[in-house]
This record gives structure tokens, C-alpha cells and sequence, in this order.
């Protein structure tokens, strides 16, 4: 209905935009995978979003009912594909704890280094393609390039370089090789420095920080009430970390080690001096502080290997010899949750008695993180959602599992 | 608290919509009736001693076994348990909900079974009872958007029940 103005100024200042429904993905660059955001904006500011999950669904838990845990684990690897290890960690630590298996001295310190390592070639990623989402492509080259080193490792370790079925239900496949450990060491050793690197194309780039700094801002209690967990969790201030808070068949890994939580206390975080400093722009819970909670965590994560290391050249027993591959489960259920890279990653295991186990569940870290999306981008500019799902540093293979 | 004074705590409060507990498992659970689980969960996350603040996780499990020599000797009757893992993020605890349903609601096979859901107490279970709902077919009733999360929409089925069969096509895809 066409309506009739005198007043020419009036219509200057009338100018409507119409609500859109906008696709992004599954197939596109900036969402990690095949995620599918439905966005309805309003010119560029989005009022809702809406995310599809789904596609790289792969019917992991029903396989699980017909495999024995051993044969699930390269089924774990697939899950998040970033870190692998930490997959087969927290599936070996659900099977072991429901057989009552104890590990030896050794391949406690084994899988701590393993892990931890897996927690470094993560973040990296995480990194990288953070850099990536925000438009900038050099981060991601650097990221790579001390990824591959990880990768290296690994592949002498276990022989794969991305799905590795190296930590398995009673210790791991094989012990560590000859020589591993020195090499370990020397990338250690070249790699500490260069996160300074990462620090000045990223944490302190002044672009990085307009980007990031006060977009998304998640208060700790809402992170809790949407199940966040890991960095997205501490980046928001809740100081909890299974390492430390976890259950005791967890946390007996890291039994004597020195390390302090990663999170904001009093607005500092530990030991900051090292770091750069927090810019004035940022807000707690913002994605600037999730992404730096991550690079501090790399650097607590040399550090723990670095321990781990000493304690493994010096303690007594073997790597932990695999259970049988048809091991007989005694009749129960656990679940057991244990810190990956992404957030904490559970493994609910019900066995009627016999090897193979009556119901697999894989609760995904990435799966709550990701809800709490629609939230969060809720009246932000159509730019700032790759930012804040890029800050929630997701794998769509945990989250469709 | 051990866990038969909580048991003990929740009785007194909630009365019949205590329905059990297993204190002797590997993780000790409590059950709780379909109608009462959400004003349970509220009251745990509220508790100024307990604080369960943190949903981990939302599972549905089939107790179901069609050979029938089989089923004689699995020791339970055909049900449906959802379970619930709770654990704070200001103290250790952790702990099990279970909830037990029929197989099919009434009795009546294509009926799902309902269950209170506890979206509205805890944000995460939104996308976790979806979850449940569109693998294990449990209706949780209350819940704001309940549909098809991993499976598409037009999905027939709920794959991880027992008794679930494969469709032979699905959009001219072959399965089986």
C-alpha cells in the first residue's frame, strides 16, 4: 500500500530492510566442516541462528554395540579427528575402569605425554584456522608447520598421522620407539620459542583484537547452563579443569604433576608475566579470552609433557599391555569423562556380561559448546559469526559422531 | 554426603518420585519417576550443598532382546532407561539419574514413551534430549523444539532401539 508523505524527510529516514534467511554452509569454509547455519537477518545483523547438525553423521554408538571396546577404538579416532589420542585416552579409561584394570607406573606417564601431545597438535589447529575465519591466512602456515612435527612423532609412535588407535584399553599398542623421547625433547626445545610468533601475527595483532575483543560475550554461569566445557568454559572464568576436578581414575595421570588451571583469577591468569598482556578491550568470556586460553594451555601443555617425560624415563614397569580383544566385560555400566582438547569427553559404556557392549554413548564436548551458538550470535553483525563459531573451535565429527 | 543420606534427603522431599537406587554400582544412581525428574534436577542444582550445576549428559539405553531364549536369561524385563549425569563444577560430586520407561507408551507399539524434559532447567539437555528423542524414540514432553537433531527430518525410525531395521531405501539410496 503505497502511502502518501508531504514531508520529503520523512521518507529519508524510512528506509526499511527486509528480514532474510541466509545459508551458510554445510559446505563452507568458515564453519569447521559441514555445519549449516540458518541466519535471519535484518541487513547485517543477525537475529537468530540456527544451527543443522548432522551431516557427517557416521552411527558411531550403533556400530559400538557390536564391536568389542578394542575394535571401537579406531571408531574413537574418528570422532574428533583433531585429536585422536585424547579419543582412544578417554574410551581406554571408560573400558578400564569398568574391568577394574590398573594401569603400570609407565604407561600412566606415556599416556600423559601422548595426550598432552595430542592437546598441542589441537590447539594448533584451533589456531590456525582461527586466523583462517577471521581472514587471515599466514597463522595457519605457521600453525602447520610445528603441527607436522606432532604428526611425525606420532607417526613413529604408532604409524598413522591422523587416526592413531595407539592408547587402547589396557596401556597402548606399542611402547614408545628408541630415540622418541630425545626427539620429543628437540621439538619442545624449538618449539617454546616460537609461540611468540603466534602471540604477535594473533594475540596482540591489533585487527585480532577488534575482531575478537567484547563479540560473543558468554558469562560463566551461562557457559555452565549450556554444558560448556574446556576453553570455551575457562574462558568465561569457571575455574574447572578435570585434570584436576575429575574423577580419581583421571586425575591419578596427572597424580604429583605441577600445573595450575588456565583460567582468569582476579583478572589475571597464572604466572602471566610471561604472556602478553590482556588488552583493555576485552570482556571476560568475550572470544579473544577463549582463544587465549587455548595459547596458554599450549604453553602449560610443553610444560606437562616436559614433566611427563622425566617421570617416564625413570619409572619402573611396562607401557601397558593391551587387553585381550575379545576381553569378557563383567555386567555393569560406567562413564567416565575425561579433558580433551575441545572440552570434556565422556564415555557412557553399559555391558550386559559379554565382550561386546550392550550400549556405547559418546557424550561430544563440541555437540553442548555448539548449542549455546544461537545464544551468543544473537544481534550480532553477520562477520562476527564465523568469529564466534571459529572461537568455539569446533569438529563436526565429535559433534555428529 | 553419602549416598544413602541423599537418597534418604530426596525421598523426604519428593516422596514417591524417589522410585529406587542402586548405591552398590560402579557409578551409584537414583531413580526417579518419568513425572518428577525435572523438579528433582531443579532442586539438585539449586541445593546450596550439593550445586549440581552441570548437565554432562542425556543417554537412552533399549533393554530389549528379541530371541526369545535369550531374553529369559538377561534378567530384566523390556524397558527403556534415560540417564542423567550430573556433576558440579564447584565441588567433586557427580551423580546418576535414571529414569525407567516402557518400551512403547502404553503399550501400544509407535506410541514413544514420555518423560518430563528438564530443558528448562538445564539449557545443554535441549539438544540432548533431541538426541535421545530422535535415536532411542523418547518423547519428552514440555520439551520447546523437540525434532530430528542427527537424522533428517524425514527419517523413519529410532535407530538405536534394539529392534530398529535398517530401511531398505531411503531418497533411491540403497541401505542394507
Amino acid at each position: 500500500m503505497a502511502t502518501q508523505v508531504d514531508d520529503a524527510r520523512i521518507i529519508e529516514f524510512d528506509v526499511r530492510t527486509d528480514e532474510m534467511l541466509v545459508n551458510m554452509g554445510p559446505q563452507h569454509p568458515s564453519t569447521h566442516g559441514v555445519l549449516r547455519l540458518v541466519l535471519r537477518t535484518d541487513g547485517e545483523i543477525v537475529s537468530e541462528v540456527e544451527p543443522h547438525i548432522g551431516y557427517l553423521h557416521r552411527c558411531a554408538e550403533k556400530i559400538g554395540e557390536n564391536l568389542t571396546p578394542r575394535q571401537w577404538i579406531p571408531y574413537t579416532d574418528r570422532m574428533d579427528y583433531l585429536a585422536g589420542m585424547n579419543m582412544n585416552l578417554g574410551w581406554s579409561l571408560c573400558v578400564e575402569k569398568l574391568i577394574e584394570h590398573e594401569l603400570p607406573e609407565k604407561a600412566k606417564h606415556l599416556r600423559v605425554i601422548i595426550a598432552e601431545m595430542g592437546r598441542l597438535a589441537s590447539h594448533l589447529v584451533g589456531m590456525g584456522a582461527y586466523g583462517l575465519d577471521l581472514g587471515t591466512f599466514s597463522p595457519f602456515l605457521y600453525a602447520f608447520r610445528e603441527r607436522e612435527r606432532i604428526l611425525d612423532l606420532f607417526e613413529e609412535a604408532c604409524g598413522a598421522r591422523l587416526t592413531y588407535s595407539y592408547l587402547t584399553p589396557g596401556g597402548a599398542t606399542a611402547d614408545l620407539p628408541n630415540g622418541w623421547l630425545q626427539k620429543c625433547e628437540a621439538f619442545l626445545d624449538q618449539f617454546e620459542p616460537v609461540i611468540q610468533e603466534y602471540h604477535a601475527l594473533l594475540t596482540t595483532n591489533a585487527i585480532f583484537i577488534k575482531r575478537t575483543a567484547n563479540i560473543g560475550v558468554m558469562s560463566g554461569e551461562m557457559a555452565v547452563d549450556y554444558g560448556c566445557t574446556g576453553p570455551v568454559l575457562r574462558g568465561s572464568g569457571v575455574d574447572y579443569d578435570l585434570r584436576r576436578d575429575g574423577e580419581d581414575r583421571y586425575t591419578e595421570l596427572y597424580d604429583g604433576y605441577a600445573f595450575e588451571v588456565i583460567v582468569q583469577r582476579d583478572g589475571h591468569y597464572p604466572k602471566d608475566h610471561d604472556y602478553p598482556a590482556v588488552p583493555k578491550e576485552t570482556v571476560l568470556g568475550d572470544c579473544w579470552h577463549r582463544f587465549y586460553v587455548r595459547m596458554l594451555e599450549v604453553v602449560q601443555a610443553i610444560d606437562l609433557v616436559r614433566q611427563a617425560i622425566d617421570r617416564y624415563s625413570t619409572a619402573s614397569g611396562d607401557w601397558g599391555v593391551p587387553i585381550k580383544l575379545t576381553h569378557k566385560l563383567p555386567k555393569g555400566e560406567v562413564y567416565l569423562e575425561t579433558e580433551a582438547p575441545r572440552g570434556q569427553m565422556g564415555f557412557y559404556l553399559v555391558s550386559d556380561g559379554s565382550s561386546i557392549p550392550w550400549r556405547v554413548r559418546a557424550r561430544s564436548s563440541c555437540f553442548c559448546n555448539l548449542s549455546v551458538t544461537s545464544e551468543l550470535c544473537r544481534g550480532c553483525l553477520i562477520a562476527d559469526v564465523p568469529a564466534i563459531v571459529g572461537s568455539l573451535d569446533i569438529v563436526m565429527g565429535e559433534i555428529d559422531r | 554426603m553419602s549416598g544413602q543420606n541423599l537418597v534418604e534427603r530426596l525421598s523426604k522431599r519428593f516422596g514417591g518420585k524417589i522410585t529406587g537406587s542402586n548405591l552398590d554400582a560402579i557409578d551409584p544412581w537414583i531413580e526417579v519417576a518419568p513425572g518428577g525428574i525435572a523438579e528433582v534436577c531443579e532442586y539438585l542444582r539449586d541445593d546450596a550443598e550439593l550445586r549440581l550445576n552441570l548437565l554432562n549428559c542425556i543417554s537412552g539405553v533399549d533393554y530389549f532382546e528379541a530371541d526369545p531364549k535369550k531374553a529369559a536369561k538377561a534378567g530384566w524385563e523390556p524397558h527403556m532407561e534415560v540417564v542423567y549425569h550430573l556433576s558440579s563444577t564447584f565441588n567433586k560430586h557427580t551423580l546418576v539419574l535414571k529414569v525407567m520407561l516402557p518400551r512403547w507408551k502404553d503399550d501400544v507399539e509407535g506410541e514413544l514413551p514420555e518423560v518430563q524434559s528438564v530443558a528448562g532447567v538445564f539449557s545443554t539437555a535441549n539438544w540432548h534430549e533431541r538426541e535421545v528423542f530422535d535415536l532411542c524414540g523418547v518423547r519428552f514432553m514440555g520439551h520447546p523444539n523437540l525434532r530430528r537433531i542427527l537424522c533428517p527430518e524425514d527419517w523413519v525410525g529410532y535407530p538405536l532401539r534394539k529392534d530398529y531395521e535398517m530401511p531398505l531405501e531411503y531418497h533411491g539410496i540403497r541401505g542394507r
